[in-house]
């Protein structure tokens, strides 16, 4: 099961590290990653499968999104069938 | 594979233009609950719904996660009231049960206090409207709907002429919260049995015994993408439109087939509409000036939402295996931060309003009236509305609030979704004698089509 999650806030040490400490704890791949400053901001995008996780998305998402205000950053992860439903015909 | 600059254009319609789910409405029939007396018949209204949406709002908050989408609400409809407790030809009790269920469930809102009465009430159907004014004022989540004409039976002006009545009456029992009753109570032409939004949402008796149907939202989405093309031409304006309304609707469809298959329900339909909330960068109002307009109100108003809701509804059709509902642009003008602020500086009037009303779906919408207008002036509104409803093929319908003890310029607030809004002034001029008449208009000649 493929997700997208982005990471957007003021670039610091460590943001990589910390997401994928998360993602590895919970036994999520991460297959794609870009980053890029985009008006100022850090923004980070990966592609994830999640078919190994113990824990169902909502939970990743809450995990993801505390780590985000730890960071100061915001962390979202969404089901990649949102963006195939928005882009993809 | 996704593009980056996809992922950006969703998380940023998201997080910066309010896109959302409006509501996962599950339509639910009662027909299997009428039992030998009103208390069995309430008890097995009260349990069935609180089987079938035992865990709607739980797997509506867990598709929100998934996705990262808003679900602003999630609501039940129930087959019509009038016809569930005609045989025990008792109401309240049923008012009582559903709002009680509603409470139970954790949903936002319940829709289905209902009658349709579009050609003639039966008795039942008399002594039910009667009761709605008690039961909006002693419910919190109940939503009321009358279907007082449609295109093939023509104009019931008796049920409007009670409408009128109850519904100041529905505002005085209360006054002490702003006449909010009056919100909840929503007067039609055309309704249709799968709408999924409040308060006219009701489950037609030609649906399944459980369905979930999905009202997306995104004024802003619309708004934003539109300020790409400031100067581009009408035909442009159009394009953007319907490719923003396709993304929004594949979100609902999206959500719709997901919430049906973890709720065990058919999936209905995805209501195209674009509904506004009174939360800033979220309003239909902001879209038409965004077109060109000055103020929303100004001439050209009407030319510019018959665009915004056809090209809404061209760009949806196609993205959704079934579309339904109301689908078209809402209009109300508590719940929009532009027309209140139109509605405001006067550049907003009731009739530019019922003009836009022919043009878009649905009505004469959330808006505030004096407290003193007398009922034959709000059944007159509620004729007037279904006519245009009726000769154009269309539904239209009349939620007005006559704000007890308030005049025109003041402000009521109703809070959340519902908004604020000022009292709107409106003709005093007297329709009485013609309310008074009674009877029926006959269906249009277009009517008979077969």
């Amino acid at each position: 099961m493929k997700a997208y999650i982005t990471v957007v806030g003021k670039d610091k040490i460590g943001i990589i590290a910390s997401v994928s400490k998360l993602l590895s704890d919970n036994l999520i791949n991460i297959e794609d990653l870009s980053q890029t400053i985009l008006q100022g901001m850090f923004t980070m995008i990966m592609a994830v499968d999640i078919s190994a996780a113990q824990k169902p998305l909502d939970e990743i998402a809450v995990l993801l999104a505390e780590e985000g205000k730890r960071l100061g950053m915001e962390i979202t992860i969404r089901h990649a069938d949102i963006f195939n439903a928005m882009h993809r015909i | 594979m996704i593009s980056k600059k996809e992922i950006l254009e969703t998380v940023s319609m998201i997080g910066k233009q309010h896109l959302d789910v409006r509501t996962i409405t599950m339509g639910i029939s009662l027909f299997d609950c009428i039992a030998a007396t009103a208390e069995q018949t309430a008890t097995k209204v009260y349990d069935k719904i609180t089987t079938y949406a035992k865990d709607l709002v739980r797997t509506g908050d867990k598709i929100a996660a998934m996705y990262g989408i808003p679900i602003v609400n999630k609501r039940v409809s129930v087959t019509p009231i009038s016809l569930i407790g005609a045989a025990n030809n008792e109401y309240l009790s049923l008012a009582r049960a559903l709002d009680r269920a509603a409470m139970e469930t954790g949903i936002d809102f319940i829709g289905g206090y209902t009658a349709l009465v579009q050609k003639k009430a039966t008795p039942f159907e008399v002594a039910m409207l009667r009761t709605i004014p008690e039961a909006l004022a002693t419910t919190e989540k109940l939503c009321s709907s009358v279907n007082v004409a449609s295109t093939r039976a023509g104009i019931n002006m008796d049920a409007i002429a009670a409408m009128g009545k109850l519904i100041k009456e529905t505002a005085y029992l209360t006054r002490d919260r702003q006449s909010i009753g009056a919100a909840k109570l929503v007067v039609f032409a055309n309704a249709v049995e799968d709408n999924p939004f409040m308060a006219g949402a009701f489950h037609g008796t030609g649906e399944g015994d459980k369905v979930i149907n999905v009202g997306v939202s995104g004024p802003g989405v619309v708004k934003t993408a539109l300020e790409s093309i400031p100067s581009g031409d009408l035909s442009e304006v159009c394009e953007v439109i319907k490719k923003t309304a396709f993304k929004i609707t594949r979100v609902g469809q999206l959500v719709a087939q997901t919430a049906s298959k973890m709720l065990d329900a058919n999936f209905g339909i995805v209501d195209l509409s674009l509904a506004p909330t009174p939360a800033v960068g979220d309003s239909v109002a902001h879209i038409l000036e965004e077109i060109g307009l000055s103020s929303v109100g100004s001439c050209g108003t009407t030319a510019a939402l018959a665009l915004l809701n056809d090209a809404v509804k061209k760009g949806g059709i196609m993205a959704s295996g079934h579309v339904g509902g109301l689908s078209g642009a809402f209009i109300p003008v508590s719940e929009d931060i532009g027309m209140i602020h139109a509605a405001r500086k006067g550049a907003l009037t009731l009739e530019r309003l019922e003009a836009m009303t022919a043009v878009c779906s649905v009505g004469l919408d959330m808006i505030a009236i004096p407290g003193d207008t007398p009922p034959e002036v709000i059944s007159a509104m509620i004729a007037d509305e279904a006519a245009i409803g009726v000769v154009n093929n269309k539904t239209t319908a009349v939620r007005v609030i006559p704000a007890y003890g308030k005049q025109a310029g003041e402000e009521v607030s109703f809070g959340g979704l519902l908004g604020s809004a000022p009292v709107m002034p409106i003709s005093t001029e007297s329709p009485a004698r013609f309310i008074a008449r009674g009877g029926r208009i006959a269906a249009p000649v277009h009517a008979n089509k077969n």
